[in-house]
């Protein structure tokens, strides 16, 4: 049976991760793993005349080389979920117009990557599709814009804060192996701990990832030394220590394991406020970073809790406090004869 | 799990993890660069003044438009918001500061057109400020009659 514990998927029929493809913007580009993207762009329109435009082109791209790099054709993949976090995926949707493969579009904010990746582990393990491309994306300015305020508005932004990544991610599953594969996942609850501030998401989402890493381990009889890394999305350096405080409550440890993608994709010296967020940010570093890492044998086995702030803008003006969501994927080395 | 991070404790523990805004010296940084936009303000007024006769009454209405030209001017250049970061209050308050939610809601609308972009979206932030200013004023208006009466 697939299904462990109450919230855990564990692939039974080998899903392998084939291919990925990232893409970054300039800020991303002059960050400690600029080295592991397939292309950058050195200004924030990536040659577009809008933001939302650039958005689309690092998404389609995305997708696009990551098939290329697969050696197939875009007839041959049969379904491809992805997500943003513009309002109605207009992102994912409008790029999937010249793309012509069948599409799930999927919302989980920032924890998005997973879910795709989880969502499409799942169909292909189950055999209703061969290929699947599981891809998100997102964008500084068109993030800015929906959720805070014009990008050249004089606001003065507190500590806090995440900046949302520019970037796409792009990962392509099926049965065929390769030296990765996707073991498991386990689906998040939402958690709301009555936080509401949108600038402070890491304080907001660290009960999220508390929840799903917790469970996540009990659901598959774990505990953190059965990993070379945990990864969280975007906690930030305000969430990560929080969340290892309270999973030390619990007697779990994550300390020597732990990182977090949002602080893992800008140097300390970028004016970045408290780390990188947004839909791309877990999506690049899992499937630039990490799947390098994995190749090279430097890790054999990651769990990476993707986190999302699921408000909006209305929302938070009608007082409301943040639900939170983390999905998880584990991700292993396969020895490959 | 224990009560610290219990949900009804857990927005006071997390206190402790979140950087305290340092108010002294926002408070600094905002009466320099405030201040320093006044300045400025100021050798305006006495450059109309001197230069173009302007009576110093006059000269008010040349002065506030210099400064909003060039706060749009940085605002379109990607400059104020990086001394508006810095500055906080400093930039917020003064004219330029109202300039640049003006001009920066326009820029950000730019690409839904000229009607119901830049013209139905570039009062969003400033509109509040226009409603309120003047409702205030109305206010104020009405008792300052009732008292000088």
């Amino acid at each position: 049976m697939g299904k462990q514990g109450k919230q855990s998927w564990i692939f039974q029929n080998k899903v392998y991760i084939n291919e990925t493809a990232t893409i970054g913007g300039p800020m991303e580009a002059q960050g400690p793993l600029k080295e592991t993207f397939d292309i950058t762009y050195d200004e924030l329109h990536c040659h577009e005349d809008n933001w939302e435009k650039a958005e689309r082109k690092i998404l389609q791209q995305s997708i696009q080389t990551c098939i290329q790099k697969a050696k197939l054709q875009s007839d041959q993949i049969d379904l491809m979920l992805s997500g943003d976090l513009l309002n109605q995926n207009v992102t994912s949707n409008y790029a999937a117009r010249t793309l012509s493969i069948p599409i799930l579009n999927m919302f989980g904010a920032c924890s998005t990557s997973m879910e795709t990746l989880a969502v499409g582990s799942a169909l292909v393990d189950a055999g209703f599709v061969d290929n699947a491309v599981a891809a998100t994306s997102s964008h500084n300015a068109t993030a800015e814009r929906q959720f805070r305020y014009p990008t050249e508005y004089g606001g003065q932004k507190p500590a806090t804060t995440t900046t949302t990544i520019t970037g796409g991610g792009s990962a392509l599953v099926s049965k065929k192996p390769s030296d990765i594969r996707v073991e498991s996942a386990t689906i998040g609850k939402i958690m709301d701990y009555q936080m509401g501030d949108p600038f402070d998401m890491g304080s907001a989402m660290a009960p999220a990832a508390y929840d799903t890493i917790k469970t996540h381990l009990a659901d598959l009889g774990r505990s953190p030394k059965d990993y070379d890394l945990i990864l969280t999305g975007d906690l930030s350096s305000i969430g990560s220590p929080i969340l290892k405080d309270m999973l030390k409550e619990d007697g779990i440890n994550i300390d020597d394991v732990h990182n977090d993608c949002g602080l893992m994709i800008y140097n300390s010296d970028q004016p970045v406020f408290a780390g990188g967020s947004g839909t791309a940010c877990s999506a690049v570093v899992t499937y630039g970073h990490v799947v390098s890492e994995l190749r090279k044998g430097n890790l054999n086995r990651v769990f990476i809790a993707a986190t999302g702030s699921l408000h909006s803008p209305t929302m938070i003006q009608q007082k409301e406090t943040i639900p939170c969501i983390a999905h998880g994927v584990v991700l292993t080395r396969e020895e490959l004869s | 799990m224990s009560n610290k991070f219990d949900k009804q404790n857990y927005k006071n523990t997390v206190k402790s993890y979140q950087p305290k805004p340092n108010l002294f010296l926002n408070c600094i940084k905002a009466f320099i660069i405030g201040g320093l936009i006044c300045v400025i303000g100021q050798a305006l007024t006495d450059f109309y003044i001197n230069v173009f006769g302007y009576s110093e009454k006059d000269a008010a209405s040349p002065t506030a438009a210099t400064l909003i030209l060039i706060s749009a001017l940085l605002t379109g250049l990607g400059i104020y918001d990086k001394l508006a970061q810095f500055a906080g209050a400093g930039s917020a308050v003064p004219i330029t500061g109202f300039a640049n939610a003006i001009t920066s809601a326009a820029l950000e609308h730019k690409s839904e057109g000229y009607v119901l972009g830049v013209g139905g979206n570039m009062f969003k932030l400033a509109g509040s400020v226009i409603v309120y200013g003047t409702v205030s004023a109305y206010i104020v208006g009405i008792i300052r009659y009732l008292i000088t009466q």
